[in-house]
Protein backbone atom coordinates (compact mmCIF):
# COMPACT_ATOMS: atom_id res chain seq x y z
CA UNK A 1 0.00 0.00 0.00
CA UNK A 2 3.09 2.40 0.57
CA UNK A 3 3.94 1.99 -2.73
CA UNK A 4 0.49 2.73 -4.48
CA UNK A 5 0.72 5.72 -2.03
CA UNK A 6 4.07 7.68 -3.39
CA UNK A 7 3.15 6.66 -7.02
CA UNK A 8 1.57 10.15 -7.79
CA UNK A 9 4.71 11.93 -6.62
CA UNK A 10 6.96 9.66 -8.82
CA UNK A 11 4.70 10.17 -11.29
CA UNK A 12 4.69 14.37 -11.17
CA UNK A 13 9.04 13.39 -10.90
CA UNK A 14 8.99 11.66 -13.96
CA UNK A 15 6.60 14.22 -16.35
CA UNK A 16 9.10 17.05 -14.96
CA UNK A 17 12.00 14.69 -15.51
CA UNK A 18 11.05 14.43 -19.13
CA UNK A 19 10.43 18.58 -19.57
CA UNK A 20 14.50 18.95 -18.20
CA UNK A 21 15.22 16.65 -21.17
CA UNK A 22 13.99 18.26 -23.51
CA UNK A 23 15.25 21.86 -22.55
CA UNK A 24 18.35 20.27 -22.12
CA UNK A 25 18.13 19.40 -25.90
CA UNK A 26 16.52 22.48 -26.75
CA UNK A 27 19.63 24.67 -24.61
CA UNK A 28 22.39 22.54 -26.02
CA UNK A 29 21.81 23.64 -29.56
CA UNK A 30 21.31 26.94 -28.63
CA UNK A 31 25.17 27.24 -27.46
CA UNK A 32 26.42 26.12 -31.00
CA UNK A 33 25.46 29.21 -32.62
CA UNK A 34 26.49 31.53 -29.91
CA UNK A 35 29.16 33.33 -31.54
CA UNK A 36 27.18 33.61 -34.88
CA UNK A 37 24.68 36.30 -32.43
CA UNK A 38 23.90 39.49 -32.23
CA UNK A 39 22.35 41.69 -29.38
CA UNK A 40 20.12 44.71 -31.03
CA UNK A 41 18.75 47.02 -28.41
CA UNK A 42 16.40 49.10 -30.03
CA UNK A 43 12.85 51.31 -28.95
CA UNK A 44 9.65 49.87 -29.18
CA UNK A 45 8.34 51.62 -32.08
CA UNK A 46 10.77 49.38 -34.54
CA UNK A 47 9.10 46.34 -33.32
CA UNK A 48 5.57 47.20 -32.80
CA UNK A 49 5.13 48.98 -36.25
CA UNK A 50 6.53 44.98 -37.50
CA UNK A 51 9.22 47.09 -39.42
CA UNK A 52 11.98 44.52 -37.38
CA UNK A 53 9.52 41.67 -38.27
CA UNK A 54 10.86 42.42 -42.04
CA UNK A 55 14.64 43.34 -42.01
CA UNK A 56 15.68 40.93 -39.40
CA UNK A 57 14.93 38.24 -41.71
CA UNK A 58 16.88 39.78 -44.21
CA UNK A 59 19.28 40.59 -42.52
CA UNK A 60 20.01 37.24 -40.84
CA UNK A 61 19.80 35.35 -44.33
CA UNK A 62 22.29 37.59 -45.86
CA UNK A 63 24.61 37.70 -43.21
CA UNK A 64 24.21 34.18 -41.13
CA UNK A 65 24.13 35.78 -37.96
CA UNK A 66 21.33 35.58 -35.44
CA UNK A 67 19.52 38.62 -33.96
CA UNK A 68 18.25 39.11 -30.68
CA UNK A 69 16.00 41.91 -30.16
CA UNK A 70 15.44 43.55 -26.90
CA UNK A 71 12.49 46.27 -27.43
CA UNK A 72 12.52 48.72 -24.75
CA UNK A 73 12.47 52.62 -25.04
CA UNK A 74 15.76 54.58 -26.49
CA UNK A 75 16.55 55.80 -23.03
CA UNK A 76 17.09 51.87 -22.00
CA UNK A 77 18.25 50.88 -25.21
CA UNK A 78 21.39 53.84 -24.64
CA UNK A 79 21.78 52.74 -21.51
CA UNK A 80 22.66 49.17 -22.86
CA UNK A 81 24.93 50.47 -25.08
CA UNK A 82 26.81 52.31 -22.54
CA UNK A 83 27.13 49.56 -20.70
CA UNK A 84 28.17 47.36 -23.25
CA UNK A 85 25.07 44.91 -22.83
CA UNK A 86 24.27 45.10 -26.10
CA UNK A 87 26.08 44.50 -29.44
CA UNK A 88 24.21 46.86 -31.86
CA UNK A 89 21.89 50.01 -31.32
CA UNK A 90 18.93 51.50 -33.56
CA UNK A 91 17.52 54.39 -31.44
CA UNK A 92 15.79 57.46 -31.96
CA UNK A 93 17.03 60.41 -30.02
CA UNK A 94 19.51 61.91 -31.40
CA UNK A 95 20.60 64.55 -28.68
CA UNK A 96 20.79 62.08 -25.94
CA UNK A 97 22.42 59.19 -28.31
CA UNK A 98 25.53 62.04 -29.04
CA UNK A 99 26.08 63.13 -25.53
CA UNK A 100 25.69 59.35 -23.64
CA UNK A 101 26.90 57.45 -26.13
CA UNK A 102 28.93 59.41 -29.08
CA UNK A 103 31.14 62.20 -27.05
CA UNK A 104 32.00 59.35 -24.28
CA UNK A 105 33.39 57.19 -27.46
CA UNK A 106 31.56 54.59 -25.89
CA UNK A 107 29.90 53.29 -29.70
CA UNK A 108 31.69 53.56 -33.42
CA UNK A 109 29.82 53.58 -36.96
CA UNK A 110 27.11 56.24 -35.92
CA UNK A 111 25.11 56.30 -38.85
CA UNK A 112 21.70 57.99 -39.29
CA UNK A 113 19.32 55.30 -40.93
CA UNK A 114 15.80 57.08 -41.30
CA UNK A 115 13.30 59.27 -39.99
CA UNK A 116 9.75 59.18 -39.68
CA UNK A 117 7.26 61.52 -37.77
CA UNK A 118 5.68 62.41 -34.91
CA UNK A 119 1.88 63.08 -34.34
CA UNK A 120 -0.02 65.21 -32.03
CA UNK A 121 -2.98 62.70 -31.62
CA UNK A 122 -6.13 63.09 -30.10
CA UNK A 123 -10.09 62.67 -29.18
CA UNK A 124 -12.27 63.15 -32.48
CA UNK A 125 -13.98 65.80 -30.59
CA UNK A 126 -10.78 67.70 -30.15
CA UNK A 127 -12.10 69.72 -26.80
CA UNK A 128 -8.93 72.18 -27.13
CA UNK A 129 -9.73 73.16 -30.81
CA UNK A 130 -6.11 72.81 -31.81
CA UNK A 131 -6.57 70.53 -34.85
CA UNK A 132 -4.51 72.33 -37.92
CA UNK A 133 -2.23 74.28 -35.57
CA UNK A 134 1.61 74.03 -35.49
CA UNK A 135 2.26 71.80 -33.02
CA UNK A 136 4.01 74.08 -30.41
CA UNK A 137 0.97 76.17 -30.67
CA UNK A 138 -1.08 73.03 -30.00
CA UNK A 139 1.08 72.32 -26.53
CA UNK A 140 0.19 76.03 -25.59
CA UNK A 141 -3.13 75.71 -25.82
CA UNK A 142 -3.55 72.01 -24.47
CA UNK A 143 -1.77 73.22 -21.72
CA UNK A 144 -3.51 76.84 -21.25
CA UNK A 145 -6.79 74.88 -20.87
CA UNK A 146 -5.53 72.38 -18.91
CA UNK A 147 -7.23 69.00 -21.28
CA UNK A 148 -5.70 65.88 -20.45
CA UNK A 149 -2.76 65.00 -22.17
CA UNK A 150 -0.89 61.15 -21.72
CA UNK A 151 2.87 61.68 -21.48
CA UNK A 152 5.09 58.48 -22.08
CA UNK A 153 6.90 59.02 -19.20
CA UNK A 154 9.27 56.01 -19.55
CA UNK A 155 12.55 58.42 -20.74
CA UNK A 156 11.56 56.46 -24.39
CA UNK A 157 12.70 58.34 -27.44
CA UNK A 158 9.08 59.54 -27.88
CA UNK A 159 9.23 60.88 -24.34
CA UNK A 160 12.49 63.00 -24.69
CA UNK A 161 10.99 64.33 -27.91
CA UNK A 162 7.90 65.18 -26.19
CA UNK A 163 9.58 67.05 -23.51
CA UNK A 164 11.68 68.68 -25.81
CA UNK A 165 8.81 70.12 -27.57
CA UNK A 166 7.58 70.97 -24.23
CA UNK A 167 10.71 73.23 -23.74
CA UNK A 168 10.70 74.81 -26.40
CA UNK A 169 6.71 76.34 -25.89
CA UNK A 170 8.18 77.24 -22.82
CA UNK A 171 5.87 75.05 -20.87
CA UNK A 172 7.18 73.22 -17.34
CA UNK A 173 4.07 70.76 -18.24
CA UNK A 174 2.47 69.29 -14.32
CA UNK A 175 -0.64 69.07 -12.75
CA UNK A 176 -3.93 66.88 -12.71
CA UNK A 177 -3.84 67.18 -16.98
CA UNK A 178 -0.20 66.07 -17.91
CA UNK A 179 -0.39 62.04 -16.79
CA UNK A 180 2.71 59.73 -17.35
CA UNK A 181 2.01 56.36 -18.40
CA UNK A 182 5.60 54.87 -17.28
CA UNK A 183 4.71 52.55 -20.80
CA UNK A 184 4.99 51.77 -24.58
CA UNK A 185 3.71 53.49 -27.58
CA UNK A 186 1.23 51.98 -28.45
CA UNK A 187 -0.14 50.97 -24.75
CA UNK A 188 -0.05 55.11 -23.99
CA UNK A 189 -2.48 55.20 -26.84
CA UNK A 190 -4.96 53.07 -25.36
CA UNK A 191 -4.53 54.75 -22.38
CA UNK A 192 -5.18 58.16 -24.51
CA UNK A 193 -7.97 56.85 -26.57
CA UNK A 194 -9.83 55.46 -23.31
CA UNK A 195 -9.61 58.64 -21.06
CA UNK A 196 -10.07 60.75 -24.24
CA UNK A 197 -6.41 62.84 -24.03
CA UNK A 198 -3.72 64.05 -26.36
CA UNK A 199 -0.53 62.10 -26.58
CA UNK A 200 2.50 62.57 -29.44
CA UNK A 201 3.14 59.52 -31.05
CA UNK A 202 5.24 58.60 -33.76
CA UNK A 203 3.49 57.71 -37.07
CA UNK A 204 4.34 54.02 -37.60
CA UNK A 205 2.81 52.89 -34.34
CA UNK A 206 -0.44 55.10 -34.57
CA UNK A 207 -1.09 53.95 -38.22
CA UNK A 208 -0.44 50.59 -36.70
CA UNK A 209 -2.97 51.29 -33.46
CA UNK A 210 -5.71 53.07 -35.88
CA UNK A 211 -5.92 50.12 -37.77
CA UNK A 212 -5.63 47.39 -35.53
CA UNK A 213 -7.90 49.09 -33.25
CA UNK A 214 -10.25 50.49 -35.45
CA UNK A 215 -11.49 53.34 -33.58
CA UNK A 216 -10.97 56.95 -33.66
CA UNK A 217 -8.31 58.97 -32.74
CA UNK A 218 -7.02 62.05 -34.93
CA UNK A 219 -4.34 63.49 -35.87
CA UNK A 220 -4.47 66.88 -34.45
CA UNK A 221 -0.67 68.23 -35.80
CA UNK A 222 1.91 66.39 -38.34
CA UNK A 223 4.07 67.37 -41.11
CA UNK A 224 5.65 70.18 -39.00
CA UNK A 225 9.81 70.46 -38.66
CA UNK A 226 9.58 70.15 -35.25
CA UNK A 227 7.82 66.84 -35.36
CA UNK A 228 10.39 64.98 -37.49
CA UNK A 229 12.33 61.34 -35.48
CA UNK A 230 15.25 60.39 -36.51
CA UNK A 231 16.65 56.91 -36.29
CA UNK A 232 20.30 56.19 -35.71
CA UNK A 233 22.54 52.95 -35.81
CA UNK A 234 25.42 52.35 -33.82
CA UNK A 235 27.95 49.82 -32.90
CA UNK A 236 29.13 49.41 -29.18
CA UNK A 237 32.67 50.14 -28.98
CA UNK A 238 34.63 46.70 -29.12
CA UNK A 239 37.64 48.67 -27.48
CA UNK A 240 35.57 49.51 -24.66
CA UNK A 241 33.54 46.77 -23.93
CA UNK A 242 35.68 43.19 -25.07
CA UNK A 243 32.75 40.98 -24.84
CA UNK A 244 30.93 42.54 -28.01
CA UNK A 245 30.62 41.00 -31.10
CA UNK A 246 31.70 43.88 -33.32
CA UNK A 247 31.67 42.23 -36.59
CA UNK A 248 27.95 41.46 -36.61
CA UNK A 249 26.90 45.01 -35.26
CA UNK A 250 28.96 46.17 -37.73
CA UNK A 251 27.36 43.69 -40.39
CA UNK A 252 24.11 44.89 -38.52
CA UNK A 253 25.04 48.97 -39.52
CA UNK A 254 26.02 48.21 -43.20
CA UNK A 255 22.90 46.61 -43.97
CA UNK A 256 20.66 48.96 -42.53
CA UNK A 257 22.34 51.63 -44.04
CA UNK A 258 23.19 49.89 -47.83
CA UNK A 259 21.06 49.97 -50.53
CA UNK A 260 19.09 46.72 -50.02
CA UNK A 261 18.10 47.95 -46.48
CA UNK A 262 16.91 51.23 -47.48
CA UNK A 263 15.28 49.98 -50.25
CA UNK A 264 13.42 47.68 -47.70
CA UNK A 265 12.49 50.51 -45.51
CA UNK A 266 11.62 52.10 -47.87
CA UNK A 267 9.03 49.70 -49.16
CA UNK A 268 7.87 48.74 -45.68
CA UNK A 269 4.23 49.95 -45.02
CA UNK A 270 3.38 50.56 -48.97
CA UNK A 271 1.07 47.16 -48.73
CA UNK A 272 -0.66 48.09 -46.01
CA UNK A 273 -1.30 51.76 -45.50
CA UNK A 274 -0.30 53.09 -48.66
CA UNK A 275 2.10 55.18 -47.13
CA UNK A 276 5.76 54.61 -46.11
CA UNK A 277 6.31 54.68 -42.18
CA UNK A 278 9.74 55.51 -42.08
CA UNK A 279 11.75 57.11 -44.98
CA UNK A 280 15.06 56.10 -45.65
CA UNK A 281 17.62 58.82 -44.89
CA UNK A 282 21.09 56.82 -44.58
CA UNK A 283 23.39 59.41 -43.82
CA UNK B 1 -17.96 43.69 -26.64
CA UNK B 2 -17.81 43.19 -30.37
CA UNK B 3 -14.16 43.37 -29.83
CA UNK B 4 -13.88 41.01 -27.11
CA UNK B 5 -16.34 38.45 -29.02
CA UNK B 6 -13.85 38.89 -32.62
CA UNK B 7 -11.15 38.32 -30.44
CA UNK B 8 -12.21 35.17 -28.79
CA UNK B 9 -13.49 34.07 -32.69
CA UNK B 10 -9.99 34.97 -34.15
CA UNK B 11 -8.09 33.37 -30.86
CA UNK B 12 -10.01 29.65 -31.43
CA UNK B 13 -9.41 29.96 -35.42
CA UNK B 14 -5.54 30.44 -34.17
CA UNK B 15 -5.55 27.91 -31.91
CA UNK B 16 -6.95 24.99 -33.95
CA UNK B 17 -5.39 25.94 -37.09
CA UNK B 18 -2.29 25.27 -34.73
CA UNK B 19 -0.49 28.69 -35.31
CA UNK B 20 2.65 28.01 -35.84
CA UNK B 21 4.05 31.28 -33.79
CA UNK B 22 1.70 30.26 -30.93
CA UNK B 23 3.17 26.51 -31.41
CA UNK B 24 5.99 27.61 -30.66
CA UNK B 25 5.49 30.12 -28.02
CA UNK B 26 2.95 27.58 -26.19
CA UNK B 27 6.26 25.31 -26.39
CA UNK B 28 8.80 26.75 -24.92
CA UNK B 29 6.52 28.16 -22.06
CA UNK B 30 5.93 24.65 -21.06
CA UNK B 31 9.49 24.35 -21.39
CA UNK B 32 11.49 26.84 -19.66
CA UNK B 33 8.12 26.88 -16.65
CA UNK B 34 8.54 23.12 -16.46
CA UNK B 35 12.01 23.14 -15.78
CA UNK B 36 12.14 25.32 -13.54
CA UNK B 37 9.32 24.24 -11.19
CA UNK B 38 11.65 20.81 -11.62
CA UNK B 39 14.72 22.50 -10.38
CA UNK B 40 12.44 24.37 -7.49
CA UNK B 41 11.04 20.76 -6.75
CA UNK B 42 14.39 19.22 -6.44
CA UNK B 43 15.57 22.17 -4.12
CA UNK B 44 12.80 22.95 -2.68
CA UNK B 45 11.52 19.93 -1.09
CA UNK B 46 15.14 18.52 0.37
CA UNK B 47 14.84 22.43 2.03
CA UNK B 48 10.96 21.93 3.64
CA UNK B 49 11.92 18.86 4.62
CA UNK B 50 14.63 19.51 6.23
CA UNK B 51 13.04 22.18 8.05
CA UNK B 52 9.73 20.74 9.22
CA UNK B 53 11.91 17.31 9.96
CA UNK B 54 14.92 18.78 12.17
CA UNK B 55 15.62 21.33 15.00
CA UNK B 56 18.68 23.36 14.97
CA UNK B 57 19.21 26.90 16.58
CA UNK B 58 18.10 29.47 14.31
CA UNK B 59 15.06 27.81 12.31
CA UNK B 60 12.47 30.45 13.07
CA UNK B 61 14.47 32.99 10.91
CA UNK B 62 15.47 30.83 8.31
CA UNK B 63 11.85 29.45 8.39
CA UNK B 64 10.97 33.32 7.81
CA UNK B 65 13.01 33.92 5.38
CA UNK B 66 11.66 31.28 3.48
CA UNK B 67 7.76 32.28 4.15
CA UNK B 68 8.94 35.35 2.88
CA UNK B 69 10.30 34.08 -0.26
CA UNK B 70 7.26 33.14 -1.68
CA UNK B 71 6.28 36.79 -2.07
CA UNK B 72 9.25 37.44 -3.78
CA UNK B 73 8.44 39.81 -6.32
CA UNK B 74 9.09 38.60 -10.23
CA UNK B 75 10.70 41.82 -10.99
CA UNK B 76 12.93 42.06 -8.24
CA UNK B 77 14.36 38.63 -9.06
CA UNK B 78 14.49 39.54 -12.53
CA UNK B 79 16.23 42.79 -11.81
CA UNK B 80 19.01 40.87 -9.53
CA UNK B 81 18.58 37.85 -12.11
CA UNK B 82 20.25 40.34 -14.72
CA UNK B 83 22.38 42.18 -12.77
CA UNK B 84 24.72 39.35 -12.34
CA UNK B 85 23.93 37.93 -16.19
CA UNK B 86 24.61 41.34 -17.66
CA UNK B 87 27.99 41.69 -19.69
CA UNK B 88 29.49 43.84 -16.99
CA UNK B 89 27.94 41.42 -14.23
CA UNK B 90 30.02 39.28 -12.21
CA UNK B 91 28.68 36.22 -14.36
CA UNK B 92 28.02 37.91 -17.38
CA UNK B 93 30.78 35.74 -19.04
CA UNK B 94 28.97 32.78 -18.96
CA UNK B 95 26.37 34.55 -21.84
CA UNK B 96 23.56 33.57 -19.99
CA UNK B 97 21.36 36.95 -20.44
CA UNK B 98 18.59 36.50 -23.07
CA UNK B 99 18.43 32.99 -23.25
CA UNK B 100 16.07 30.54 -21.95
CA UNK B 101 18.25 29.08 -19.60
CA UNK B 102 18.52 32.67 -17.84
CA UNK B 103 14.49 32.51 -17.72
CA UNK B 104 14.75 29.08 -15.69
CA UNK B 105 16.83 30.45 -13.84
CA UNK B 106 14.68 33.65 -12.52
CA UNK B 107 11.86 31.49 -12.38
CA UNK B 108 13.44 28.79 -10.19
CA UNK B 109 14.09 31.40 -7.80
CA UNK B 110 10.62 32.62 -7.85
CA UNK B 111 9.21 28.96 -7.13
CA UNK B 112 12.22 27.47 -4.93
CA UNK B 113 10.55 29.17 -1.78
CA UNK B 114 7.30 28.53 -2.95
CA UNK B 115 7.82 24.20 -2.87
CA UNK B 116 9.65 24.60 -0.08
CA UNK B 117 7.10 26.69 2.14
CA UNK B 118 4.09 24.82 1.27
CA UNK B 119 6.20 21.21 1.93
CA UNK B 120 7.32 22.99 5.53
CA UNK B 121 3.79 24.09 6.25
CA UNK B 122 2.20 20.30 5.01
CA UNK B 123 4.59 18.41 6.84
CA UNK B 124 4.70 20.10 10.30
CA UNK B 125 1.13 19.81 10.24
CA UNK B 126 1.64 15.54 9.56
CA UNK B 127 4.18 15.85 12.00
CA UNK B 128 2.21 16.92 15.02
CA UNK B 129 -0.39 14.58 14.76
CA UNK B 130 1.30 11.57 14.24
CA UNK B 131 5.32 11.37 15.13
CA UNK B 132 4.30 9.78 18.50
CA UNK B 133 2.26 7.49 17.17
CA UNK B 134 4.99 6.47 14.98
CA UNK B 135 7.45 6.47 17.22
CA UNK B 136 5.15 4.24 19.38
CA UNK B 137 5.08 2.03 16.92
CA UNK B 138 9.14 1.66 16.69
CA UNK B 139 10.36 2.77 13.15
CA UNK B 140 13.60 3.57 12.42
CA UNK B 141 14.56 7.52 11.43
CA UNK B 142 13.69 6.81 7.47
CA UNK B 143 11.03 4.44 8.55
CA UNK B 144 9.20 7.30 10.14
CA UNK B 145 10.47 10.13 7.24
CA UNK B 146 8.67 7.99 4.36
CA UNK B 147 5.35 8.00 6.60
CA UNK B 148 5.13 11.78 7.37
CA UNK B 149 5.91 12.17 4.01
CA UNK B 150 3.33 9.83 2.30
CA UNK B 151 0.88 11.51 4.77
CA UNK B 152 1.99 14.82 3.71
CA UNK B 153 1.68 13.76 0.13
CA UNK B 154 -1.40 16.23 -1.23
CA UNK B 155 0.10 19.22 0.79
CA UNK B 156 3.52 18.69 -1.29
CA UNK B 157 1.84 18.11 -4.77
CA UNK B 158 -0.08 21.34 -3.53
CA UNK B 159 3.44 23.12 -3.42
CA UNK B 160 4.14 21.76 -6.85
CA UNK B 161 0.94 23.31 -8.61
CA UNK B 162 1.54 26.29 -6.68
CA UNK B 163 5.72 26.59 -8.02
CA UNK B 164 4.09 25.56 -11.13
CA UNK B 165 1.61 28.41 -11.18
CA UNK B 166 3.40 31.20 -9.87
CA UNK B 167 6.26 30.94 -13.06
CA UNK B 168 3.75 29.90 -15.85
CA UNK B 169 1.96 32.91 -15.35
CA UNK B 170 5.27 35.37 -14.47
CA UNK B 171 6.17 38.42 -16.62
CA UNK B 172 8.48 40.72 -14.85
CA UNK B 173 11.23 38.21 -14.92
CA UNK B 174 10.86 36.39 -18.40
CA UNK B 175 10.71 39.89 -19.87
CA UNK B 176 13.55 41.05 -18.26
CA UNK B 177 16.02 38.61 -18.24
CA UNK B 178 14.52 36.76 -21.23
CA UNK B 179 13.87 39.80 -23.51
CA UNK B 180 10.89 38.80 -25.17
CA UNK B 181 13.16 37.58 -28.25
CA UNK B 182 11.21 35.97 -31.13
CA UNK B 183 11.29 31.92 -31.70
CA UNK B 184 14.41 31.78 -28.38
CA UNK B 185 12.67 33.96 -25.36
CA UNK B 186 9.19 34.95 -26.11
CA UNK B 187 6.93 32.98 -23.80
CA UNK B 188 3.22 33.09 -23.82
CA UNK B 189 2.94 35.78 -20.58
CA UNK B 190 5.95 38.26 -22.33
CA UNK B 191 3.95 37.66 -25.94
CA UNK B 192 0.77 38.71 -24.63
CA UNK B 193 2.52 41.85 -23.29
CA UNK B 194 3.83 42.73 -26.49
CA UNK B 195 0.81 42.34 -28.72
CA UNK B 196 -0.85 44.52 -26.10
CA UNK B 197 1.08 47.43 -26.74
CA UNK B 198 0.88 46.51 -30.30
CA UNK B 199 -2.29 46.35 -30.43
CA UNK B 200 -3.21 43.26 -31.40
CA UNK B 201 -6.24 42.15 -29.12
CA UNK B 202 -6.89 38.80 -31.05
CA UNK B 203 -3.44 38.10 -30.73
CA UNK B 204 -3.37 38.64 -27.20
CA UNK B 205 -6.68 36.55 -26.24
CA UNK B 206 -5.43 34.18 -28.19
CA UNK B 207 -2.10 33.23 -26.09
CA UNK B 208 -4.22 34.09 -23.04
CA UNK B 209 -6.33 31.29 -23.77
CA UNK B 210 -3.58 29.17 -24.36
CA UNK B 211 -1.83 29.78 -20.73
CA UNK B 212 -5.04 29.25 -19.15
CA UNK B 213 -5.58 26.23 -20.73
CA UNK B 214 -2.11 25.00 -19.84
CA UNK B 215 -2.41 26.41 -16.13
CA UNK B 216 -5.51 23.99 -15.53
CA UNK B 217 -4.39 21.09 -17.60
CA UNK B 218 -1.61 21.30 -15.17
CA UNK B 219 -3.47 21.75 -12.87
CA UNK B 220 -6.09 19.19 -13.63
CA UNK B 221 -3.45 16.50 -13.77
CA UNK B 222 -1.68 17.38 -10.71
CA UNK B 223 -4.90 17.33 -8.71
CA UNK B 224 -5.89 14.34 -10.34
CA UNK B 225 -2.50 12.45 -9.41
CA UNK B 226 -3.20 14.27 -5.70
CA UNK B 227 -7.17 13.16 -5.30
CA UNK B 228 -6.10 10.06 -6.93
CA UNK B 229 -3.72 8.88 -4.27
CA UNK B 230 -6.10 9.45 -1.62
CA UNK B 231 -8.76 7.34 -3.20
CA UNK B 232 -6.54 4.12 -2.74
CA UNK B 233 -6.10 4.69 0.94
Amino acid sequence: MRTSCKRPLLLTFFCLGLLLLLVAGGCSTAKNSAKKEIILATTTSTQDSGLLDVLIPAFEKKYGYKVKVIAVGSGQAIAMGAKGRADVLLTHAPAAEKKELVDKGLVKDYRQVMYNDFLLVGPPEDPAGVRGEKVLTALKKIAAGHFLFLSRGDDSGTHKKELELWQKAGIKPGGAWYQETGTGMGQTLDIALEKKGYTLTDRATFLTFVRNRKEKMIVVAEKDPELLNYYHVAAVNPDKFPAVNYRGAKAFVDFLTGEEGQKMIAAFGQKEFGQSLFIPAAK
Amino acid sequence: MAEILNGILLALEKIFSLDRELLNVSLLTCKVSGAATLISVVLGLPLGFVLSLTDFPGKRFVISTVNMGMGLPPVVVGLVVSLFLWRDGPLGFLELIYTPAAMILAQAIIATPLVAAFTLAALQQVRERYSLQIAALGATPWQEFWLLVREARRGILAAIIAGFGAVVSEVGASMMVGGNIKGETRVLTTAIVMEVSRGRFADAIALSLVLLFLLFAAVFLLTWLQQGGEREL
